[in-house]
């Protein structure tokens, strides 16, 4: 069993490969957890126009891409795409993917947020003159982002194991790379290595996330 | 649109859907001047407040302030509603910045200052409402009369030309109503021109020039305090000061 899970040796052969995988991986997050923030904040500022021509488009929008299935809108785009014309590589279609997907879910977090910051707050604002988007940057969303804040990390957390789809259109994250390790050394050794890692690199999130709902829970009694 | 009123509000209407809630309202105040405008809830008070800054969009009327005319589509909103303060009954002070900071914001943002001019006319705005040892305070660590104070400073630091306050004592603790009060005193004492909503017959009494009272989307009557408040000539203004009186 030792043998075949934990092999020392074939630790010590599989580490580079893996350690590159870890840092695909981190780089891949730090790239599509901006990317998602970006559009997340882009779709609710849009739905705070009331206005039905904006806000129906954007309601369809948003329920499409959260319907869709990740994986599924991936593979679309990259086995898809180039019937179209348009060949683009692996990371830009996990990049793609995951600004339509996961900007959905971050879309809906700050327009939750942005509802939860009383009226009054804007009216305070405007009647100093301030303009619509000046109240917006300055008191209504450091308020919201607060109030969502716990929603807004665990979606990150969310995100961050989703670049493990990135295996399937061949980007070198850390789940690619451990199955290489794995083919290459026809031991399941490197995959248990990115569990590990996995875990590792979540766990002070889930930690984190653990005490913001606490705390939240806290001072709402 | 010549004017010699500070305030020049006329056949101002206001509708919800269906619901009809200014009927045509005809408001004029003179500069220095303190009215004070009374009548029962749903009537119309906090609605005519607000079309004058335009945060509600009067359904028609005219609306002059400062000699600058408020439902002109090429006015700057901004630029005007920094001419008129308001004071909320619920304080709104921004939660997550400090006395200070949100005596600044608009400053900085609107009035262009720089930080350390704003931050010495913010000190100076609160020193006016007596909360100079309070500027590092967030809202949470005062008061409701404190926080009312800041948000009056917040107000009084852009120099408005007009404050409104729409009941700006109601959401306080009784013992906390007197500091506000004798802030807005001092305020009326300066000179400035305010246009106030509240339930304090004590204040209007001894420091309103005028008292209007609304019922129904309408002014039924005004005059000067003393007379609205003893010799009201209509029927609905009697029931309604009576009301208030036996409380
Ligand atoms: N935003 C709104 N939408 C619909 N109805 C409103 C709105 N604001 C006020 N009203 C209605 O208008 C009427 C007058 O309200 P208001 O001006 O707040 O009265 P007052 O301040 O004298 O108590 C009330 O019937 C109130 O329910
Ligand atoms: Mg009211």
């Amino acid at each position: 069993m030792i043998e075949a899970f934990f092999n020392i040796e074939i630790m010590k052969a599989a580490w580079p490969i893996v350690l590159t995988g870890l840092w695909n991986t981190i780089l891949l997050s730090l790239i599509v957890v901006p990317l998602g923030l970006l559009g997340g904040l882009i779709l609710a500022l849009l739905a705070s126009i009331k206005n039905p021509l904006v806000r129906w488009p954007l309601m369809a929008w948003v329920d499409f891409f959260r319907a869709f299935p990740p994986l599924v809108l991936l593979v679309l785009l990259f086995a898809g795409l180039p019937f179209a014309g348009l060949e683009l590589g692996g990371f830009a279609c996990v990049a793609i993917a995951f600004f339509l997907n996961t900007g959905s879910y971050y879309g809906e977090i700050f327009r939750a947020g942005i509802d939860s910051v009383p009226v009054g707050q804007v009216e305070a604002a405007r009647s100093t003159g301030l303009t619509r988007m000046q109240a917006m940057r300055y008191v209504v969303l450091p308020q919201a982002v607060r109030n969502v804040m716990p929603d807004l990390l665990s979606n990150t957390l969310e995100v961050v194991k989703l670049t493990s789809l990135g295996s399937v259109v061949a980007v070198p994250e850390l789940l690619y790379e451990a199955r290489q390790a794995q083919s290459i050394t026809y031991n399941p050794t490197p995959i248990v290595m990115a569990a590990v890692i996995y875990f590792l690199l979540l766990w002070p999130l889930v930690r984190l996330l653990s005490r913001l709902e606490n705390r939240a829970l806290a001072g709402r009694r | 649109m010549a004017t010699n009123h500070i305030v020049d509000a006329r056949a101002i209407h206001k509708h919800f859907g269906t619901l009809h809630v200014l009927k045509g309202v005809d408001l004029k105040v003179d500069e220095r001047e303190l009215v004070f405008i009374i009548g029962p809830s749903g009537s119309g008070k906090s609605t005519l407040l607000r079309c004058l800054n335009r945060l509600e969009e009067p359904s028609s009327g005219s609306i002059v302030v400062d000699g600058i005319d408020m439902l002109d589509a090429k006015t700057d909103i901004n630029h005007a509603r920094r001419r008129i303060g308001m004071v909320f009954q619920s304080f709104n002070l921004y939660p997550h910045m400090t006395a200070l900071g949100n005596v600044t914001l608009a400053l900085r943002k609107v009035a262009g200052k720089g930080r350390a001019e704003a931050e010495a006319l913010g000190r100076v705005a609160l020193e006016r409402v007596g909360l100079a040892d309070r500027a590092e305070h967030t809202p949470g660590q005062l008061s409701g009369g404190q926080q009312q104070r800041v948000a009056i400073a917040r107000s009084i630091a852009l120099e408005p030309r007009v404050m409104l306050f729409d009941e700006p004592t109601s959401a306080l603790d009784p013992e906390l109503v007197g500091s506000v009060l004798e802030v807005m005193r001092g305020l009326r004492e300066s000179g400035m021109t305010m246009i106030v909503v509240s339930h304090e017959m004590g204040f209007a009494r001894n420091a309103a020039d005028r008292v209007v009272f609304m019922d129904d989307g309408l002014i039924v009557e005004q005059g000067p305090p003393a007379a609205i408040f003893e010799n009201p000539t209509h029927e609905r203004t009697r029931a309604f000061i009576g009301q208030i009186q036996r409380h």
